[in-house]
């Protein structure tokens, strides 16, 4: 825990100072404009666009190297911890889990949303959760169909369905 | 007299078929949301904003799908309590106060007891507190209308200060949070001159900004499932609850023991609950606190005293009501929930704020008036319906959590129909996480990407108008909130100093 501490403050810090360079981009229609200028007053006598954004990432970084410093003397919680940041069950469960949503995410982009809702809740109920197949196979195969018939049907809200496209078509032509 | 006139109409309004329909079906949804694990009011309102803009779309204005989710907010509110008493682990961070003297009773066998306790007290904590709100709202309004960009900016930075100040949280990790937030709404178009800025690495995605549901749902949905998930291990155990007519009348005679809590989580709820970024779980502490402070006997809290589950759910309540006095009057949430329910009126199209009530008088009563007759469903349905409730609690997180997953994935979508979006909220969900794990606090984050929109643009103008910042101490209103706000912001280093002076004193007399 005390190692993530310094380790998440440095990569937070790194944030805040691409941040503020970011702020400091010269707009699209002066290109040639110096870097930072709208950090401060413009010419009609109000704050540039990047002020709000520069400002608020010197506050950050301040913020970061506070914490920086409480790390260093030891003074909070996580700063003294010898504790590991995640054991072995909070990693196990954050690749899994967080892993399965990823995947869930790919499975979207190729084969849509019922698609990969069927195939996480399977993942998940099933394999993470470890129910009987009857369990698994209800719920995964009513929430893909309850969201189709809400979505599609009622709300004419069209999910993304991939390459599993062709297989709505004759639906669409019964239920639309 | 005006005022109950405007009150009857707006009653009248929130009983016609549908507003009434949503209202019932928001506070069974939030009854349930909030019995569970993991899931509070403010995840609930966060994943089913996305499904109001069906409802808007039916019912053609915003009265409807804020009646919905003013009701899931309410319906949460009553059933964190179950999964305290029953389980021992709080439906949501506004039932942990219950949890101390709940799963006491039903270790006891006196679960229903406890249940019985935390329905009549929310019941008693929302209406005092509905009952104060219509009296103060149109008042609080009225002041609000002299209120200019300085006094409008005097009061974002008041509710950031109230964050820092009185969090309890880390004071560098809540700054670093806030201003993360407050950076976040920056992305996309700059408000005043409309140009394109931190588009971050180029990626276009970023040029419409990052909407405030995809950190909402991201964090409430997904870094709070995992987070929870990771906390509880999946492990929980189910108290046996007797739940039959007799034992219901019993509970419900021995509710009056709990009078004292009752009132004094009803009126210290409200008051706490106005105050901006506070909102119920600071409320349902402190009521505790003070009953147990202020009782004769205050051993007996934490072993079982039905004062002790009654005073902070009677806080809670009280102040989710009271947390709304500040969203509509001055456009500053007042609690992480009302927060979302902020964003949730501007993309209706409605602007919170003083005009609301001169200008929107049709949402504003129906709305007000909602909250007497979500309040009167909540208690019936909570108390009819606790055998299923309970039942539904033995629902594994193996189930739940997939199904919280797809809904957010979902609801992205259908929001915005950009699975940048979607998978944004993802990353976002997954280093809320991390964050949270390393106690960075995330409802500060949550509440200035929502002001970050009325912050900036208020503080450009009055720099613009004024040329100075020393207008933000000389103006008659604005003057006192921004003092407040420093003293507030200056409060964990006056403590430590305080701590240090009376060690040193301390020693000084050992001497």
């Amino acid at each position: 825990m005390r190692r993530a501490e310094i380790i998440t403050a440095f990569i937070l810090g790194l944030f805040s100072v691409y941040l503020m360079w970011k702020s400091g981009e010269p707009p699209a229609w002066n290109p040639d404009a110096a870097r930072f200028d709208n950090i401060g007053y413009d010419d009609t006598g109000a704050p540039g666009s990047g002020f709000w954004p520069f400002w608020l990432g010197v506050i950050m970084l301040a913020s970061c190297v506070w914490t920086g410093i409480n790390w260093a003397l030891r003074r909070t919680p996580a700063s003294v911890s010898t504790a590991p940041f995640l054991d072995s069950y909070g990693w196990k469960m954050l690749l899994t889990v967080g892993g399965g949503l990823i995947g869930f995410l790919l499975v979207i982009e190729f084969l849509g949303f019922y698609a990969a809702m069927l195939a996480f809740l399977v993942y998940y109920i099933r394999f993470i959760g470890r129910h009987g197949w009857a369990v698994t196979l209800s719920i995964a195969t009513a929430v893909p169909v309850v969201c189709f018939f809400f979505f599609d049907i009622a709300m004419r809200i069209v999910l993304p369905k991939g390459y599993s496209e062709p297989l709505f078509i004759p639906l669409y032509d019964i239920f639309l | 007299m005006d005022i109950l006139f405007a009150l009857f109409d707006g009653i009248l309004i929130a009983l016609q078929p549908m507003n009434l329909g949503l209202a019932i079906l928001g506070v069974v949804i939030g009854l349930f949301v909030g019995a569970m694990p993991g899931l509070g009011s403010v995840n609930g309102v966060a994943i089913l904003l996305p499904f109001t803009f069906v409802i808007q779309g039916i019912s053609g204005d915003a009265t409807s799908p804020m009646i919905f989710l003013a009701a899931v907010y309410y319906g949460a509110m009553y059933g964190g309590a179950i999964s305290s008493v029953a389980l021992g682990i709080p439906g949501a961070s506004t039932a942990v106060a219950t949890t101390f003297d709940g799963r006491p009773l039903a270790l006891q066998g006196k679960a229903h007891i406890a249940l019985m306790a935390a329905a009549l007290a929310s019941f008693a904590g929302a209406t005092v507190s509905n009952m104060m709100f219509t009296g103060f709202a149109p008042m609080l309004a009225s002041v609000a209308l002299d209120f200019g960009n300085p006094e409008i900016f005097a009061l974002m930075l008041l509710a950031f200060a109230t964050f820092a100040g009185l969090g309890g949280d880390d004071f560098p990790k809540t700054i670093f949070s806030i201003c993360f937030g407050l950076a976040l709404s920056a992305v996309g178009f700059d408000i005043i001159s409309g140009e394109p800025r931190l588009i971050f690495f180029d990626i276009q995605g970023f040029s419409h900004g990052i909407r405030f549901l995809v950190l909402a749902i991201g964090i409430y949905g997904i870094s709070e499932m995992l987070w929870t998930m990771n906390a509880s291990r999946g492990k929980s155990s189910m108290s046996k609850v007797e739940v039959s007519f007799a034992s219901m009348t019993n509970a419900l005679i021995r509710f009056g023991e709990a009078w004292r809590g009752t009132l004094i989580g009803s009126v210290i709820g409200f008051f706490v609950g106005i105050l901006p970024a506070a909102g119920a779980t600071p409320a349902s502490l402190m009521a505790y606190g003070v009953t147990k402070m202020t009782s004769r006997d205050g051993d007996a809290y934490g072993k079982g005293a039905i004062d002790g589950v009654a005073a902070p759910e009677a806080a809670n309540n009280s102040a989710s009501t009271g947390a709304m006095l500040p969203m509509m009057t001055l456009g500053i949430p007042g609690s992480p929930t009302t927060a979302v329910l902020l964003a949730g009126m501007v993309i209706w199209g409605l602007e919170p704020g003083p005009l609301l009530f001169s200008a929107q008088p049709d949402f504003v009563w129906p709305l007000i008036g909602s909250f007497y007759i979500s309040n009167f469903i909540a208690v019936l349905v909570n108390i009819a319906f606790i055998p299923l409730f309970l039942w539904m609690l033995r629902m594994p997180f193996s189930i739940l959590v997939p199904l919280v997953f797809v809904l957010s994935l979902v609801g992205t979508y259908a929001a915005y129909m950009n699975m940048f979006d979607v998978w944004l909220m993802v990353l976002v969900g997954l280093g809320g996480f991390f964050m949270r794990m390393l106690d960075y606090p995330v409802a500060p984050a949550v509440l200035a990407i929502v002001l970050g929109p009325i912050a900036e643009p208020t503080l450009r103008q009055t720099l613009l108008q004024y040329e100075t910042f020393t207008i933000f101490f000389t103006r008659p209103i604005a003057g006192p909130i921004t003092v407040t706000a420093i003293v507030l912001i200056l409060l964990p280093g006056l403590r430590l100093l305080w701590r240090h002076w009376r060690a040193a004193r301390v020693g000084t007399a050992g001497n």
